[in-house]
């Protein structure tokens, strides 16, 4: 806009390229983990471990065969007398003087971390939803306390109810249960979501259901067909929010679970275990981790910069 | 369309009453206006009539139903908010079709594609409909507002002010429109604003509320002329009625009781004064264009009246004050009719 070129506020051209700069800088170093991750996924057992590092190496998915599979120790004589290699993965086990057993534990644990982060994280906000409805519509007794009792539940860190909680959960059976885990994740989500979207609800005008009620609707359906709509922005920014912490979630899903129930989080340092340190297949698993929460949030992005400014921006 | 008759209604709110005692009939098809400074009671009456709000006494009537303890969605009202009327989310056509798609009606579509076409001609908005309704400007919002009221025929129409977060140029459009299709339609409406003009204009009977009580209601003529109250006297005319204590201009004969004199630029002879005598002093000529506001001190009061805009006086000019039939109000500030004839 040629009209804000000399405007007073319009920052100059330098400030704006030194601010690129700082911003490109951080992004970068913040970026650097991830990078390594990314990278020692594609290096064999053999670079990943190499000194000094490998910046340059070629790449090589055997970090995800071993990822995906187990695999055991055979004579060279047994490994010769199989049938050749169909894949890429037989092929470099063999080279190592293994063979595939099977699939390893990480397909049913990333399933299991899916299932329990994204189920709670709909419940968090179906209950949070609702419940900040509640208190932003109706005359609640002692709402500011119980909104202050609510809060509260997240003023101590979760770990610190981790012996109650397991020897509850031990009691009524949902000791290693994906249900467990996502009444677990939903009961420390529902606070924020709460907090976050009775903040968004407060901002819809109630004009507008009670232009839908008269407008012939009832109060669930002006709900349904007003509110909801224009609550997307915080819906989607609070999903998010939860969402984040049920999948990275490590302490209760290492205490609670162990087995048929287990997440991604505690299940990729066991990795390391199997067969010598294989970095490469740990951090696959990790990259493999990084995608769906990625994805998500790449899908809600603009909802998610809305939200963080906690909707203090209106058109 | 349906008459509505208020019968005795009290409405609290925590320790304010704001609605007392309320009595109003509005009659089929007519336009009335509730007219009041803010916290007179005007919206919670309008809202106790859409059943936004449930009275904490009295009975309410649309059409010889008794709706007191009805929801809003049945009791078949229109309301035009303030502002915020639209859906947001919804296009033009969309917000038009709303109220019929409404579970209490569910029109068939092609039946609402036709009344939400009649009644986007009407309030002038059919060229617009597929857009999103944020992308309006205020007064096509506003229309688009008035269709929606319009699009259900409704037994009445309850409007909250809404032509005052208008600018002037169109709020005095609007005005026009609104009363050319409450009378094409022969439409019942209970309108409430704080703006006299839009109340003299487009009003049958005008209702003065004053800290939730009905103080008057009659045609614009007689609350304009023959106000019950002070308050109602005060709040009709422009510029505001003159408030005088009775005695300081020679008014003639005031009726035994009389405190106040109430006088607006029809009720005032201010000539230059003559023979040395004078009432007052000119301070001040206020150029509106097509008017003259003249401000004169008196004794240790301020008088405003209209004058052309030729007058001859100017600043300093001693002058002298003539009643001519003002109004007169006890110490009560109740109206006290009769009184001079000159």
């Amino acid at each position: 806009m040629s009209a804000s070129a000399h405007s007073v506020i319009e920052p100059s051209a330098t400030s704006k390229r030194v601010a690129g700069a700082i911003v490109i800088l951080y992004a970068v170093i913040t970026m650097i983990p991830l990078f390594w991750i990314i990278a020692t996924s594609f290096k064999t057992p053999p670079d990943s471990i190499a000194y000094p590092p490998k910046v340059v190496f070629t790449p090589s998915i055997e970090g995800y065969c071993n990822l995906f599979t187990t695999r055991t120790r055979q004579t060279a004589e047994y490994i010769q007398s199989l049938p050749p290699a169909t894949n890429f993965c037989d092929e470099t086990t063999r080279k190592r003087n293994m063979v595939i057993a099977g699939q390893s534990n990480f397909l049913p644990r990333f399933v299991n971390s899916l299932i329990i982060a994204f189920g709670s994280t709909f419940c968090a906000v179906f209950l949070g939803t609702l419940t900040a409805y509640g208190f932003s519509r109706f005359k609640v007794p002692l709402a500011d306390d119980l909104l202050f009792f609510i809060l509260s539940t997240r003023m101590m860190p979760p770990i610190a109810v981790a012996i109650p909680i397991y020897l509850m959960y031990r009691e009524l059976g949902l000791s290693d249960t994906a249900l467990g885990m996502i009444l677990l994740y939903t009961a420390v989500n529902v606070s924020l979501a709460v907090w976050l979207l009775k903040g968004f609800i407060d901002e819809i005008p109630r004009e507008y259901e009670e232009a839908a009620m008269i407008d012939g609707y009832s109060r669930l359906q002006s709900f349904w067909k007003v509110v909801l709509p224009q609550a997307t922005t915080g819906i989607a920014a609070t999903a998010i929010f939860c969402l984040i912490f049920a999948w990275n979630e490590y302490a209760f899903a290492a205490l609670l679970t162990s087995g048929t129930a287990q997440t991604a989080p505690p299940f990729i340092p066991t990795i390391i275990g199997e067969g010598g340190q294989d970095w490469p297949a740990v951090a696959a698993g990790t990259t493999i981790f990084l995608v769906p929460i990625l994805v998500f949030t790449i899908l809600l992005r603009k909802q998610l910069l809305r939200g963080i400014t906690f909707g203090a921006v209106r058109k | 369309m349906a008459e509505v008759v208020i019968r005795g209604v009290d409405k609290a709110f925590k320790d304010t009453q704001a609605v007392s005692g309320l009595d109003l009939e509005i009659r089929d098809g007519e336009f009335v206006v509730l007219l009041g400074p803010t916290g007179a009671g005007k919206t919670t009456t309008l809202r106790l009539v859409a059943g936004l709000e449930k009275p904490d006494a009295g009975t309410i009537h649309i059409g010889g139903r008794d709706v007191t303890r009805l929801d809003p969605a049945s009791r078949d009202v229109a309301f035009v908010f303030q502002q915020y009327s639209l859906y947001p989310h919804l296009t033009v056509f969309e917000n038009l079709a709303f109220p019929l798609r409404s579970p209490a009606r569910r029109l068939p579509e092609d039946q609402i594609r036709r009344r939400v076409e009649d009644v986007a001609k009407l309030v002038r908005i059919h060229h617009k409909l597929e857009n999103k309704s944020t992308k309006l400007s205020g007064g096509e919002m506003q229309r688009v507002a008035i269709g929606r009221a319009l699009v259900r025929k409704p037994s009445i129409f309850l409007m909250d002010e809404p032509l005052s977060s208008l600018d002037a140029k169109l709020r005095g459009d609007l005005r026009l429109e609104l009363k050319r299709i409450q009378t094409e339609l022969g439409a019942t409406v209970l309108y409430v604003t704080h703006d006299q003009i839009e109340a003299m204009t487009m009003a049958d009977r005008i209702g003065i509320l004053a800290e939730g009580h009905l103080v008057q209601i009659g045609t614009p003529r007689e609350v304009y002329t023959e106000p019950a109250t002070l308050h109602v006297a005060a709040r009709l005319g422009q510029p505001a009625i003159n408030l005088l204590p009775v005695g300081l201009l020679p008014d003639g004969g005031a009726p035994a009781g009389a405190i106040t004199v109430g006088a607006r630029t029809e009720h005032l002879t201010i000539e230059r004064s003559a023979n040395g005598h004078a009432d007052g002093r000119v301070d001040w000529v206020e150029h509106l264009g097509d008017q003259n506001h003249l401000h004169v001190t008196l004794a240790d009061r301020k008088l405003i009246t209209l004058t052309d805009t030729d007058t001859p006086l100017r600043k300093g000019d001693p002058v002298t004050i003539r009643l001519r039939s003002p109004l007169f109000f006890d110490g009560e500030g109740n109206r006290i009719r009769g009184g001079v004839n000159t």
